[in-house]
């Protein structure tokens, strides 16, 4: 690969250990920076190096192979181990990418939501949460995990707290979304613990293929399995276990909703894949057997109830919030089938979510910039007052219910094929039907945006006053990839089928090599 | 708490003594049990009994907050910069060998060790210290009397 050629070897070798190291030390720098300008800028240009380093880490995955770098150079299973092969390698890029676009949005809204002093220590939790979030996709130690999810989790709870200045609720949600995120990395840790007591090693790979070997039948990996999936999903917000997510998403400062909603469950959700099929294996009966009986169905009830519910939400950011749970649901769908067109639907969705979801937020939140609106009923008008926003959130918008041409469609149709290979002739309908409801919670807020005149102040109707350029910009960035890999899905459906390649490996037979460097 | 004498002679005897012990447990952490966070941790309890004994106020102004958010960064700082060290003598992150190849002691790796350690302690005892200054400042919002 040519683009290959314009990375220097260094940042080949070592680029996961600094994707992950750099925000952290960036992070610590900003917290002492007494200006917010200064603290925006190395914030940006940390994103910036994050999305080199990943495209970097992408091109070598997908043209030459899975990256290992041993951390302290200890070689795994004793030393830690990141491993970037095409699972993860993608989904680091879109942390990136959604960090870098939120980033550049923040500049104008953090000044309107943040009190100044606590500006540059926001920007420091910011980089502690997106370092912990490539973290916990670049690492391939089981307990290396762990400490991430703390890392970027903690981060989240204190910017999810900080939305209090603009709403006090955001304390509540936060403590709310700190004792279920605990809850979450409890119980994925007690999994970890079993799953070591079971194997004597942290390491996935090492992991992998002790169980293979034997172990996998007995009851120890069996809740350790257990636990670990109970655990993700929690974090991930899995029907029964999403209440923490809408709070969360409703109050926090508008540009991190955003970052939250296209990357945080999305983090979670490549965890599942990485521990089910690569970790444990498929084959194994009681996997399986969670994977159809467990997931698969929460994932159609979760599906049709958070659907039911965004309907009757008063609040916008509420409406997408239950959405997301909603869409959570179809990528579960999508891992439940355990099938590779299934797989490839679910990853592909992963994806194209984060970009719809990102776009929606960054919308809300400049509706919420320039009109403190927060209610659907008041976005009377908006189509006038605000074209390019409510353009940029209408074709979102579209994608998000699955309109032909938007990357919504591309997601949904794979998912629904994959169903019907699967003769899941009930998970079509379901999906048909949960898109049906998507038109009604989403038709209602673009109906009221397009459909109604703009509030009269006195006399006078709401003049137009469009979000400033540096929100427009992220927005439309989400909003045209949203329809350009909607067309050409080539790119993004040929990322999913890499990921699922390794999925469709299955988990490492080989042994590590242990010791003797 | 002027009139306890007792305490306050016995606190100043056992202050300077708590914090050597921190030293004592953060150097002997490369052989015995101990290292960066225990010793941080005896440490900011140094600090916690001054403020206990002599008051919130006399301890802010021995050990002033700012510090406090400086050493909390200084520690990650020289752990994370210990880490930009082996990478600009060409090792892995954190290689602690690079900084003595030579030795037949792995003379690198106690190098390495003493800095990252030294880094916890800063952190560890800091953010202790942080967090005690945060729940004893802080006001309270009904006072008794006014039930």
């Amino acid at each position: 690969m040519e683009l290959l050629s314009y990375f220097p070897e260094w940042v080949l070798t070592h680029g996961p250990a600094l994707l992950v190291v750099l925000p952290l030390l960036v992070a610590v720098i900003t917290a002492l920076l007494p200006s917010e300008k200064i603290a925006w800028l190395a914030t940006i240009l940390t994103a910036a190096m994050s999305i080199f380093l990943s495209v970097g880490a992408l091109q070598y995955v997908l043209s030459v192979g899975p990256i290992n770098y041993a951390m302290g150079g200890w070689e795994p299973p004793l030393g830690i181990g990141y491993h970037i092969d095409g699972l993860n390698a993608p989904v680091l890029l879109l942390i990136s990418a959604v960090a870098f676009l939120c980033t550049l949005y923040a500049l104008p809204s953090v000044v309107a939501e943040v009190e100044p002093k606590k500006r540059a220590p926001f920007y420091a939790a910011f980089l502690v949460s997106l370092a912990g979030l490539l973290g916990i996709v670049a690492t391939g130690d089981a307990f290396n995990v762990f400490v991430f999810l703390e890392v970027s989790s903690i981060s989240t709870y204190v910017l999810v707290g900080m939305g209090a200045s603009r709403d006090r609720r955001a304390l509540a949600s936060a403590y709310n979304y700190l004792i279920m995120g605990s809850i979450g990395a409890t119980f994925f840790v007690i999994g970890i613990g079993f799953l070591y007591m079971q194997t004597g090693t942290l390491n996935m790979l090492d992991m992998a293929q002790i169980l293979q070997q034997n172990g996998a039948e007995s009851r120890v990996t069996k809740l350790g399995f257990a636990f670990v999936v109970i655990g993700l999903g929690l974090k991930l917000a899995m029907f029964p276990l999403h209440t923490w997510l809408p709070g969360a998403y409703a109050y926090a400062p508008s540009f991190f909703t955003a970052f939250l909603a296209a990357t945080a469950t999305k983090a979670a959700l490549y965890l599942l894949l990485r521990f089910v099929f690569t970790v444990f294996d498929v084959d194994w009966g009681y996997v399986a057997g969670s994977l159809t009986y467990l997931i698969a169905v929460l994932a159609v009830i979760g599906m049709l109830a958070a659907s039911l519910q965004a309907i009757f939400q008063k609040d916008i950011r509420r409406v997408l919030a239950y959405s997301s749970v909603a869409q959570v649901g179809y990528m579960l769908l999508g891992i439940g089938m355990a099938t590779t067109l299934g797989l490839t639907g679910g990853y592909l969705h992963l994806i194209n979510h984060a970009m719809i979801k990102g776009a929606l937020f960054l919308a809300v939140g400049a509706f919420w910039y320039r009109f403190g609106i927060t209610q659907v009923a008041d976005m009377r008008g908006l189509g006038k007052t605000m074209p390019w926003t409510t353009a940029g959130f209408t074709i979102a918008g579209l994608s998000l219910i699955g309109v032909p041409g938007t990357v919504g469609f591309v997601s949904k149709l794979t998912l629904v094929r994959a169903a019907a290979e699967n003769e899941w002739w009930w998970a079509v309908a379901m999906i048909a039907l949960t898109s049906i409801l998507a038109i009604i919670y989403l038709g209602r807020l673009i109906e009221c945006a397009y459909f109604h005149a703009p509030p009269k102040y006195g006399a006078v109707p709401a003049k137009r006053n469009e979000a400033p350029l540096m929100m427009l910009i992220p927005l439309w960035v989400l909003a045209i990839s949203a329809i350009v890999f909607g067309i050409n899905a080539e790119w993004t459906t040929s990322l999913a089928e890499a990921a699922v390649r390794v999925l469709d490996a299955g988990p490492n037979t080989m042994p590590l090599i242990k010791g003797g460097h | 708490m002027n009139q306890h004498l007792i305490l306050r002679v016995v606190a100043k005897i056992l202050i300077p003594l708590i914090a050597l012990f921190a030293f004592y447990v953060q150097f002997h952490g490369d052989y015995g049990p101990g290292g960066g966070f225990q010793a941080g941790v005896i440490l900011a309890a140094a600090v916690v009994l001054y403020a206990l004994i002599f008051g919130l106020q006399a301890a802010k102004d021995a050990i002033p907050p700012s510090w406090v958010r400086i050493g909390m960064t200084t520690g990650v700082l020289l752990y994370g910069g210990t880490g930009v060290a082996t990478w600009f003598l060409g090792a892995n992150f954190l290689d602690y060998t690079i900084f003595a190849p030579e030795s037949t002691h792995s003379a690198g790796q106690h190098y390495g060790i003493l800095a990252v350690e030294l880094g916890v302690l800063c952190t560890v005892a800091s953010v202790m210290v942080g967090i005690f200054y945060a729940f004893g400042s802080r006001q309270p919002e009904l006072s008794d009397e006014d039930w």
